[in-house]
Order: C-alpha cells, then sequence, then structure tokens
C-alpha cells in the first residue's frame, strides 16, 4: 500500500511536469500507469485522469498567472466553444458512433503533428501581420508574453479565430463524449490555426482544460469513480510536478518544447485511431 | 477614471495578479486536506471505512471530517481542487468587472453559466 502511494506520487511528478510544458492532461502517462501497471479498472483510471488534468492545470496556472505567460482573454473567449462543445457530446452520446470520432480526431492529431514539424522547420515561431486580423482586435485577443528563454518581451498576434473556436468545440465535444484529448485540441487550436506563439498556447491550454475537466469530474466524484488512495498521491505529485514544470517550460527554447509535442502528438493520434478501428 | 487610460497590457496583469493569488490559495487548501488525510492514513493505519469503501457524497465527506477519517480528508481535498478551476472562473467575472472590461465580464459570465448547465446536465 504505502509502496503504491510512492509510486503515484512519483508518476504524478513526472505527468505533471511533462503536462504542465506542453499543455496536455498527462491521461496518456497516468490511464497506462493506473491500468496495466497497477492492475485498476479502467473507471478508476478515467477517474484518476480527470483529477490528474485539473492538478496539473491548476498548479500550473498559478505560475503562469504570476509570469504573464498565458492570454487569459484567449482563454475565456475560446473556452465559451469548448463548453458549449462538451455539453453537445454529453448529449450526442449514443447518437454519433465514437469509433467515428476517435479515427477523426485522431487524424486530426497525426495532421498537426505534422503540421508542428513543419513549423519547426520554418522556424518562425512569431506571427507579424501587416494587417492584424479584425476579430482578434475586437475580442482585444492580441497580446504579449514574456519569454524567459529570449529574456524579452514577446508581442504576438493571433488569426483564423473562427477556425480556432470551431476545433474548441470539437474538442469539447471529444471530451464531453470519451473524455479525452482535452489538451491535445486546445494546444492544436491555438498553434496551428490562431498561430499563438507555442508557449503561450501551452499555458493558455493548461488554464483552459481545467474549466473542461471540472463540469466532469464533479460527476466522476458522485459516482465513485474517484478512489482517494489512487487519486491523492496523484495529485499531491502533479501539483508539485506541475508547479516545476510551469518554470521549466519558461526556460526551455521553444523549439525544443516543439519537438517534444511532435512525437506525442503522433502517438496520440495513432492511439485514438486504433482504438477506433477496434484494434487495440 | 484615470484607471481607463492605462494601457491593455497594465490591466490584464492585475487581473492575472488577482485570480493568481486567490488561485493559489485554493490550491494549497485542497493539497493541506488531502496531506491531513495521508497523514491521519499513516499515524492512525485506517482509512476510516471498511475495505474498498470511501465516501462519496458530500454529507458523508463532512461527517468524516468531523471524526478524523482519513478517506473523509482525501476526498474532501480532492473536491476542493476540483472546484480551483470553476472558483477561478468565478474570480475572473470579479477580475474583469473591477478593470471596466464589460465585454469580457460578459464572456466569462457566459462560460460559467455554461458550466453550471453542463454541471446539471451530468447529475440528470
Amino acid at each position: 500500500m504505502s509502496n503504491d502511494i510512492l509510486i503515484l506520487l512519483l508518476i504524478g511528478l513526472f505527468a505533471g511536469i511533462m503536462g504542465a510544458i506542453l499543455g496536455l492532461g498527462g491521461g496518456i502517462i497516468i490511464t497506462p500507469i493506473v491500468t496495466l501497471g497497477l492492475g485498476l479498472n479502467i473507471k478508476y483510471a478515467i477517474g484518476a485522469s480527470i483529477i490528474a488534468v485539473i492538478a496539473t492545470s491548476s498548479g500550473a496556472t498559478i505560475a503562469f498567472l504570476k509570469d504573464d505567460v498565458l492570454n487569459l482573454r484567449v482563454a475565456m473567449f475560446l473556452e465559451i466553444a469548448t463548453t458549449i462543445g462538451a455539453i453537445t457530446g454529453a448529449i450526442l452520446t449514443g447518437v454519433i458512433n465514437p469509433s467515428f470520432l476517435y479515427v477523426l480526431f485522431g487524424s486530426l492529431l497525426i495532421f498537426s503533428s505534422w503540421n508542428m514539424l513543419r513549423k519547426l522547420r520554418a522556424g518562425k515561431e512569431v506571427l507579424k501581420l501587416t494587417q492584424p486580423d479584425k476579430t482578434a482586435l475586437r475580442f482585444k485577443l492580441n497580446a504579449s508574453y514574456y519569454d524567459k528563454n529570449l529574456k524579452k518581451k514577446i508581442d504576438y498576434q493571433v488569426e483564423h479565430i473562427p477556425a480556432g473556436l470551431s476545433i474548441m468545440f470539437g474538442a469539447g465535444i471529444a471530451s464531453g463524449m470519451l473524455g479525452i484529448g482535452s489538451g491535445a485540441f486546445k494546444v492544436m487550436a491555438l498553434d496551428n490555426a490562431m498561430r499563438m506563439p507555442l508557449k503561450p498556447a501551452s499555458a493558455t491550454s493548461n488554464l483552459m482544460m481545467g474549466v473542461t475537466a471540472a463540469a466532469s469530474a464533479t460527476v466522476y466524484f458522485f459516482n465513485g469513480s474517484i478512489r482517494p488512495d489512487v487519486a491523492v498521491p496523484l495529485a499531491l505529485g502533479i501539483l508539485v510536478g506541475a508547479v516545476l514544470g510551469s518554470r521549466i517550460m519558461q526556460l526551455l527554447p521553444s523549439k525544443v518544447i516543439r519537438g517534444i509535442f511532435i512525437p506525442v502528438l503522433l502517438y496520440l493520434g495513432l492511439q485514438m485511431i486504433l482504438k477506433g478501428t477496434g484494434v487495440i | 477614471m484615470a484607471k481607463r487610460k492605462v494601457t491593455v497590457t497594465v490591466e490584464m496583469k492585475e487581473i492575472e495578479v488577482i485570480i493568481g493569488k486567490i488561485m493559489r490559495i485554493g490550491v494549497i487548501f485542497a493539497a493541506l486536506l488531502m496531506i491531513c488525510g495521508l497523514l491521519l492514513f499513516y499515524t492512525t493505519g485506517k482509512s476510516g471505512y471498511p475495505d474498498n469503501v470511501f465516501p462519496t457524497a458530500l454529507t458523508q465527506v463532512f461527517y468524516g471530517l468531523l471524526q478524523l477519517k482519513a478517506y473523509a480528508y482525501m476526498m474532501a481535498g480532492i473536491f476542493a481542487l476540483i472546484l480551483t478551476p470553476v472558483l477561478r472562473v468565478v474570480v475572473s467575472i470579479y477580475a474583469f468587472w473591477k478593470e471596466r472590461d464589460f465585454l469580457y465580464v460578459y464572456i466569462t459570465t457566459a462560460v460559467f453559466v455554461i458550466l453550471i448547465i453542463s454541471y446539471l446536465i451530468g447529475h440528470r
């Protein structure tokens, strides 16, 4: 028992660091370890993952808010689409075939991994439009962040707001119906579609995924999917990990973060397609 | 009304600082409850409940807290943690309102209302 708690603390620490750097929930790390490693029922793994998402989000957000990395307006603006998507997803459960969604979203993730690779090669991190996007101006979405790696303040713009909103709506449906991919799609909308620099994109994704997860987390809490002996050590480890990760992320060059993203998104996408086609 | 003249960036920084402080209090509170639970578990060697049983209703958690049951503190900590993102949304409404950014007061309020609707749908 106490051995398990120590292992869970360490897994949490690792998941929290990675989750905070990438703006992903850590479900990819938590679910296989809890089901395969500790032999727990998938029901408790889902409960543990949702707590992991919230712990990563809240732990990382504290540092990101203090250091002025994330974009609060973009987060709030897009959260309308995610939360409506989550409700739609909950309602559509049983109407749409989940296999279809797994394959669709899996393909999108593979596409976005390829997109990341292209961006890494191009080496252009910050969008500079001569004519700022009108919707971005209207909603005051253009902002700046302080890059601790480059040691300077970086002003950035965003574009393609409707595309970002659509992806976020889809991301909401995915997390409402399948309980997955909350973080990956957020980074996809912010980075691929809206062209936000990777660091604020990942930080903003961190902030948003907690809100999306909170609504479903209460359901899991009351139906007994969240086991205290699993979720508590995991959450404590993650909180510490996320605080560390949110500091490490700011010091890393954007290129390195992008480099970590490419295989992670590819893996996530393949995993979802295999799940959708019934291979795993 | 001098405040209206400050740039968007400075205004935003103030909002973020307020929200960051309240988030920190929420997270530390949740973590302390969880740590108390773990310590109780180790010192007493008991979860306070029969094997494979843990409290899931808030009233059960509350009574368990009064009786110093380990699992009750752990579940209370988890519940507090679940509420931290919601707390963030509520504080954001206030922070945007304080900065007189009404467009974002509406947007954030909309997010909050949708969250409540999704909560209600989840608990049908």
